[in-house]
């Protein structure tokens, strides 16, 4: 009997089965893959970038970033500059202007007593707010009627666009949010799961760590838009079977992050069905040159002691130049990284505006290095195919953080490295030790006990402030300080010192934009930052979806309203 | 048998509080940090208000008794609470068991969770006994036999290769080649007429079938073992020589008592299919317990592993004494007394 039953279970199974799989080509609906699930809607109770892109299809800000890192209107009606006069001379205030007849999806209108609340809802001291640092320095905001606000600094901000910017920063709906203040913030359950917004899409149905489905918005502000009518934004899985399943099966229409093996990545490509799109902001990943001695016998090993511990010959200015143009960028950029890489010549390469052109378009020059060497009287004395500077040999110590990519890295620059007579060691340490900032630990970034080492970082957003003042004379991590100073090369030089000083007193992104390039050259220049990749994120998207414009400033999500099936 | 199941129930509560005691020291002691999949340009002194505001810095004791004070009083009565409308005075100020990563209550996604564990791995078990049990005693009866050697054979194929693996070239071969099953698992799917029963069937066809085969594999070996042990008992050669035809043997006789321990294999693995499973559940997106337990860990969602991963414990503490039971009633031979 039993087993009849499940013959006919079977038989029914099987009848069922076949017939060709549905793919996610509905019109009016898209598929977005995340390989990481959406926890929380409410992205000041973020978890990740998940939940930022998650949410930014549903609230907005006053303004977001675009693709070249320019702040562009979205719920504000234009940017407010120093030239318009929304920025005030003194740098200590901005005033916003709201887009008029802007709804809620609850019909409702938007009011600059949201954003007020807005403020004092991500700064409150109970909250913990994921991104209460957008807020920080303000005194006050004050409502202008007319639906303007006014904000104003306790100190003098020369790059005012943080608080109700990009989707890490948007506005909340006063009425809503009214009793989640503080300690409440996390109990407030119903309203983190669905926050109403200003936004393209509502939500629907949430499944915690699982799926989100949206409804388009009615009461959205652009007429015709969003051009989807539903969306399903999918989380769990890995990095590979999310863009398998865009590149290769026709599942979804939109994968995240896909950092995944570049050969891998471009056979899935090829298949045909789906685009991978690279979106970059500023990571750069580069090589740090230590300007302190780092011999263990040392003493003070690797502290800078106002330069009285000077590194034997990693600032001689022609060894640092020689092995900058040693390395051949294109390599390292199209072979290891694939799309998600391009040669980096500069410190600073993005946004756009804040790139340098002196050093644009380096290339490999084996025989010039070599020949800058050989004019310097850098030779090799003794034969053994190493040079010699002040009768120390060129053998330098390279080391980083455990992880496939940055070995292969290695392996070949120390190859170049080797061509112009200077001899590399390669060490790789586990990145829980190398990133643990453990003072304890002589393996740290921080401590650097080690002539050059190798990672990423970049900017915090389009504004460069932030980043370049890990280069100035006194930040130097040090026994004194518990190794926790940012400049981690042990760079100083009064001329970028006395550029940093102006850059944290100038207005206007285009004088901000003359210094930070200035700066990016003395950086080079002097020898103290090799830089080899610039990196982007990168994802895919199936080539029945337009209207994709990748974003590396702000969410990917940041134009999902143009995003429509082909 | 009444007084043994009592004492073993009792005996089950000290060894409940010393499993939740060393998980949640091993959870604790682990170095995640549920702020650390924030982008890497959020300050650390914000990423330490975050924690302070999740109580992830409270010291471990008070993290723990909090913990128990919200499973054991707060769950039950918020369950008493909802189950039959009733309310307990301080109901406003109870703190339920609560996520760091969803600031939601754990056990409301446990019990969301549930039934696409429960189907999925349900019915991959359902399949696999079915298959398991008559391959394994054919195998026994016919031992050395054609049958035999390919089913051992695809057995221990099945056993040995991971479900990680055949999940992946599941994928590659049914979804990318041939486009018959979906890879991704639909979640919002309800199944209300043929059309979407059969969707359903489709989506659950693979992740099922990998689980089947690692089941099907493991039980039918304890099976084959176990018959073949009984046909060579002396109660075999009697029910022969008594004239009984080798159907009646072979089902009446043999098999009976074969499925003795195979019976205690399977209450012992129903936990199992609460724990859903873990990687399968990952690689075909199926919102099961499973893939909770995953992402909980990834995200360094202290409440949510702890909470889950001690309810798997309970369900096996309380498995291995219905096992015992099981095998009580089952063998005549066996007395708890």
């Amino acid at each position: 009997m039993r087993i009849k039953l499940a013959l006919v279970l079977c038989l029914f199974l099987f009848s069922t089965l076949f017939g060709g799989v549905a793919v996610a080509q509905d019109s009016s609906e898209v598929t977005i893959l995340y390989w990481q699930a959406v926890s929380i809607l409410n992205p000041y109770l973020s978890g990740g970038t998940k939940d930022f892109d998650a949410a930014a299809l549903i609230v907005e800000p006053l303004a977001s970033i675009d693709p070249d890192g320019v702040i562009v209107p979205t719920l504000a009606e234009s940017i407010p500059t120093l030239e318009n006069g929304g920025v005030s001379e003194d740098l200590m205030s901005i005033t916003w202007k709201l887009k008029d007849g802007v709804m809620w999806s609850d019909g409702s209108p938007l009011t600059v007593d949201d954003a007020i609340f807005t403020w004092q809802y991500c700064t409150h001291p109970e909250g913990g707010c994921s991104t209460a640092h957008y807020y920080n320095d303000i005194e006050d905001i004050e409502d202008l009627g007319d639906n303007s606000l006014k904000i104003h600094f306790s100190v003098p901000k020369p790059y005012p666009y943080n608080a109700f910017v990009s989707s890490s920063a948007p506005i909340l709906q006063a009425a809503q949010f009214a009793d989640c203040m503080g300690a409440q913030m996390s109990a407030c359950t119903e309203q983190n799961f669905a926050p109403i917004g200003t936004g393209p899409f509502m939500v629907d149905e949430f499944r915690p760590n699982d799926v989100v489905t949206y409804n388009a918005n009615p009461n959205y502000r652009e007429e015709g838009k969003p051009h989807f009518e539903r969306v399903v934004f999918k989380g769990g899985g890995d990095a590979e079977s999310a863009a398998r399943a865009v590149l290769e099966t026709g599942e979804a229409d939109y994968a995240w992050n896909l950092q995944i093996s570049p050969a891998v990545l471009s056979g899935m490509e090829a298949a045909g069905q789906g685009t991978v799109v690279v979106a970059f902001s500023s990571s750069v990943e580069r090589i740090m040159l230590n300007q302190t001695d780092v011999n263990p016998d040392n003493p003070n090993r690797s502290v800078y002691m106002d330069g009285d511990n000077p590194h034997p010959f990693l600032t001689i200015p022609e060894v640092a130049d020689a092995m900058y143009m040693a390395i051949d960028r294109d390599i390292i950029a199209g072979q290891l990284y694939g799309a998600g890489g391009a040669p980096a010549c500069n410190l600073v390469n993005g946004p756009p505006v804040n790139v340098s052109e002196t050093f644009l378009g380096c290339q490999q020059d084996i025989a010039g290095a070599n020949a800058i060497l050989d004019e310097a009287g850098i030779i090799d004395t003794d034969g053994d195919g190493i040079r010699e500077a002040n009768g120390h040999p060129l053998v330098v110590q390279y080391q980083t953080s455990t992880n496939a990519v940055r070995q292969n890295t290695q392996a070949l620059i120390k190859q170049w490295w080797g061509e112009i007579g200077i001899e590399t060691e390669l060490r790789n340490i586990d990145a829980a030790v190398f990133f643990g900032g453990d003072t304890a630990s002589p393996d740290t970034y921080q401590k650097f006990y080690s002539d050059v080492q190798m990672f990423t970082s970049g900017t915090s957003g389009p504004d460069a402030e932030t980043f370049m003042v890990r280069w100035i004379c006194g930040a130097a991590p040090t026994p004194d300080n518990g190794w926790l100073g940012r400049n981690v090369p042990r760079h100083c030089d009064p001329e970028y010192d006395a550029l940093y000083d102006e850059l944290t007193r100038t207005g206007g992104i285009e004088a901000r934009a003359e210094l930070v390039k200035a700066m990016n050259d003395i950086i080079i220049n002097n020898g103290v930052i090799i830089p080899l990749v610039f990196r982007g994120s990168v994802s895919a998207h199936s080539n029945t979806v337009g209207g994709v414009n990748m974003n590396g400033w702000d969410s990917e999500m940041w134009n999902v309203e143009d995003w429509y099936r082909m | 048998m009444g007084k043994y199941i009592v004492r073993r129930l009792l005996t089950a509560i000290p060894t409940i509080l010393v499993i939740s005691f060393i998980i949640f020291a091993v959870v604790d002691l682990s170095p995640s940090d549920p702020t650390g999949n924030l982008p890497l340009t959020i300050p650390p002194e914000v990423r330490q208000k975050i924690r302070e505001a999740l109580g992830a810095d409270d010291p471990f004791f008070v993290k723990y008794v909090k913990w128990l004070q919200q499973f054991f009083i707060a769950e039950p009565l918020n369950f008493i609470e909802t189950t039959l409308g009733v309310t307990f005075p301080g109901s406003e100020d109870r703190v339920r068991v609560i996520s760091w990563a969803t600031r939601g209550p754990v056990i409301d996604i446990i019990a969301e969770r549930l039934p696409q564990t429960l189907w999925v791995v349900g019915s991959s078990y359902f399949l696999g006994v079915l298959i398991a049990v008559p391959v394994g005693v054919y195998s026994a009866y016919r031992q050395y036999s054609i049958f035999d050697q390919v089913g051992t054979f695809a057995m221990m194929v099945g056993f040995s290769v991971p479900t990680f693996f055949t999940g992946l070239m599941f994928i590659i071969v049914f979804s990318v080649n041939l486009k018959w099953f979906p890879s991704v698992y639909d979640t919002t799917l309800v199944v209300t007429d043929m059309e979407t029963l059969q969707l359903q069937l489709r989506q659950m066809f693979m992740p099922v079938t990998v689980l089947t085969l690692y089941t099907t594999a493991q039980m039918s070996r304890y099976t084959r073992a176990s018959t073949l042990d009984n046909l060579q008992q002396d109660y075999i050669r009697t029910a022969r020589s008594k004239g009984l035809t080798e159907r009646t043997v072979v089902t009446r006789h043999a098999v009976r008592n074969s499925l003795i321990p195979v019976v205690t294999l399977i209450a012992l693995q129903i936990p199992g299919i609460f724990a859903g499973a873990l990687i399968t559940e990952q690689i075909f997106r199926v919102n099961g317990i499973g893939q909770y337990l995953i992402i909980a860990i990834q995200g360094g969602d202290l409440p949510t592993v702890q909470t889950v991963t001690f309810i798997f414990a309970v369900l096996v503490v309380i498995f291995n004494i219905v096992a015992d039971v099981l095998y009580g009633i089952l063998d005549p031979r066996v007395t708890y007394s």
